[in-house]
């Protein structure tokens, strides 16, 4: 009698579970959105002449220094082959449909006394982690207006600094000991964004059929936006800035 | 017996701190300016007539030492007459004469550095001390520095100086470098100024140390005589990262700098 009740106790509290699970889990969420979903990808370009990358000297910082086995230039307008960009968020501005909550956090990283990635996009409420991989001092300053803004010294070997922003924006990055450091995190509302790699390419993945806007932005440009339907499968949306040299 | 041990100990003290000063056991670093020897010839000066009174008075303590210090019966203890107030305003007039007297040796090197004016040949470079790092500026082929605009200093375009090449044709060919070079046997002019707060700019080979004073634009001149690699650190404190600010100044021959200039500018 008593197994008989254990057994029917124990078979309703597992179908529970797993209903519960069924209607909660977000991968459960997720994997409807994407079946139903499509991408949007594309070219970032531009046009005019961009301002010439300049050679970093960090002569003064001798651990950084032999890290780079040619020199490090600037990133602020990183061109690649064919006119292209790199460090180009391009993300859903307006329209966006039930973006999901991230499920892990953005990582950057102080490594040979420059930002890794120089551009680092994430969400609002993301867990920030920021590495020292170093053998000297940083002190990150995220310049921030929006937000909080505040800065951190971090001597070689400590634990990663944990951060988190509130509300969307661009915040320049620089670091208050090594002049020369310089990214962008780029806070976004949104769960779908992505950044253009050194070909210039971008691509947003598990975005619902609908109508959007899309923004591109580059740090030394104003941001460009244009509409984007996506009906399902891979919708193309290139973007072209206008750049100076100086 | 006590006072006798002091005095043997004394000496030997005294004795031992001066063998190490004699024997240049730790002594200045080579100097490579013109300017240098003039300054370390007063500071030798200095240092063997300071050397000699301090021999001198500390002789005379363990003389006093030894033959006075044991028990004395029977003895009034004496004084000067009137107190100590002459002795007191002796040792004053000493002292200020001393003071005087270095200041009447040492004005002419010192003058010679601040207010004889920079010769006008010399090869005329802008350092810019900041939080921590200093940065330095050649006018580039043109002769001429662009102007600097606070608003427009961009550390991640390494803008360090604030130029506006849009606008300013003089800003153009400006080169803006982390090292310094510098030809040698060749006049330098050294424009100095700070970004945010107080800096300084030592080379111990040059015999250099001149302090950024915020808000104020100084100039400090000088000619190096030897080629190499040398440092150049702030020696005032400026905040966090004050323990790393440094910089190299590489003097090179005529042809290497005229090489390194052109690879500025590309």
């Amino acid at each position: 009698m008593k197994v008989k009740y254990f057994l029917t106790f124990t078979v309703v509290v597992a179908a529970s579970c797993l209903l519960v699970a069924l209607f909660t889990s977000p991968a459960h969420s997720r994997a409807a959105s994407v079946a139903a979903s499509g991408s949007i990808t594309g070219k970032i370009t531009y046009t005019g002449t961009p301002p010439k990358a300049k050679p970093i000297d960090m002569a003064k910082e001798p651990s950084c220094a032999k890290q780079h086995a040619t020199p490090v230039t600037t990133e602020e307008v990183a061109t690649g082959p064919d006119n292209t960009l790199e460090y180009v968020v391009v993300y859903i501005s307006s329209g966006d449909q039930a973006p999901s909550a991230p499920t892990e956090g953005a990582r950057y990283d102080q490594k040979g006394c420059q930002y890794v990635p120089h551009v680092l996009a994430f969400q609002v409420n993301q867990d920030l982690q920021i590495y020292n991989d170093d053998q000297t001092s940083h002190n990150i300053h995220p310049l921030a207006k929006a937000n909080q803004e505040w800065n951190k010294s971090q001597p070689p070997g400590t634990p990663p600094i944990d951060a988190k922003y509130a509300k969307p924006e661009f915040i320049p990055v620089k670091c208050n000991i090594h002049p020369w450091m310089h990214g962008y995190f780029a806070v976004l509302g949104t769960s779908h964004f992505a950044i253009s790699d050194k070909d210039g390419i971008y691509k947003i993945a598990g975005v619902p059929a609908g109508t959007y806007k899309v923004t591109a932005w580059q740090e030394k440009s104003s941001p460009v936006t244009q509409d984007v339907t996506v009906a399902g499968g891979e919708t193309k949306a290139d973007f072209s800035f206008k750049v100076t040299p100086y | 017996m006590s006072g006798k041990v002091f005095a043997v100990v004394l000496i030997l003290v005294v004795l031992t701190s001066t063998f190490f000063f004699a024997a240049h056991t730790w002594w200045l670093p080579v100097d490579i300016s013109t300017h240098g020897p003039a300054l370390d010839k007063q500071f030798n000066e200095t240092l063997i007539g300071t050397g000699i009174g301090f021999l001198v008075s500390q002789f005379a303590l363990a003389f006093f030492v030894w033959k006075y210090s044991g028990p004395r019966t029977g003895q009034k203890l004496k004084t000067l007459p009137g107190g100590a107030k002459g002795l007191v305003i002796f040792a004053i007039a000493l002292v200020g004469v001393e003071i005087i007297m270095l200041e009447s040796v040492g004005q002419k090197v010192w003058a010679d550095l601040y207010f004889k004016p920079a010769d006008p040949n010399s090869l005329v470079i802008q350092v810019q001390a900041e939080q921590f790092a200093f940065y330095f500026r050649y006018p580039g082929p043109d002769g001429k520095f662009g102007a600097m605009h606070p608003d427009k200093i961009d550390e991640g375009s390494q803008n360090y100086f604030g130029l506006d090449p849009a606008n300013d044709v003089a800003a153009r060919d400006d080169i803006v470098a982390a090292s310094m070079y510098i030809p040698v046997n060749r006049p330098i002019e050294l424009l100095m100024h700070a970004k945010d707060l107080n800096h300084s700019f030592y080379v111990r080979e040059l015999r250099i140390q001149q302090d950024f004073v915020a808000g104020l634009d100084e100039q400090i001149h000088f000619t190096a005589t030897q080629t190499g690699k040398f440092e150049i650190v702030c020696t005032q404190l400026c905040g966090l990262g004050h323990y790393n600010m440094k910089a190299y100044l590489n003097v090179v021959t005529q042809d290497e700098f005229d090489q390194w200039l052109k690879s500025q500018s590309q």
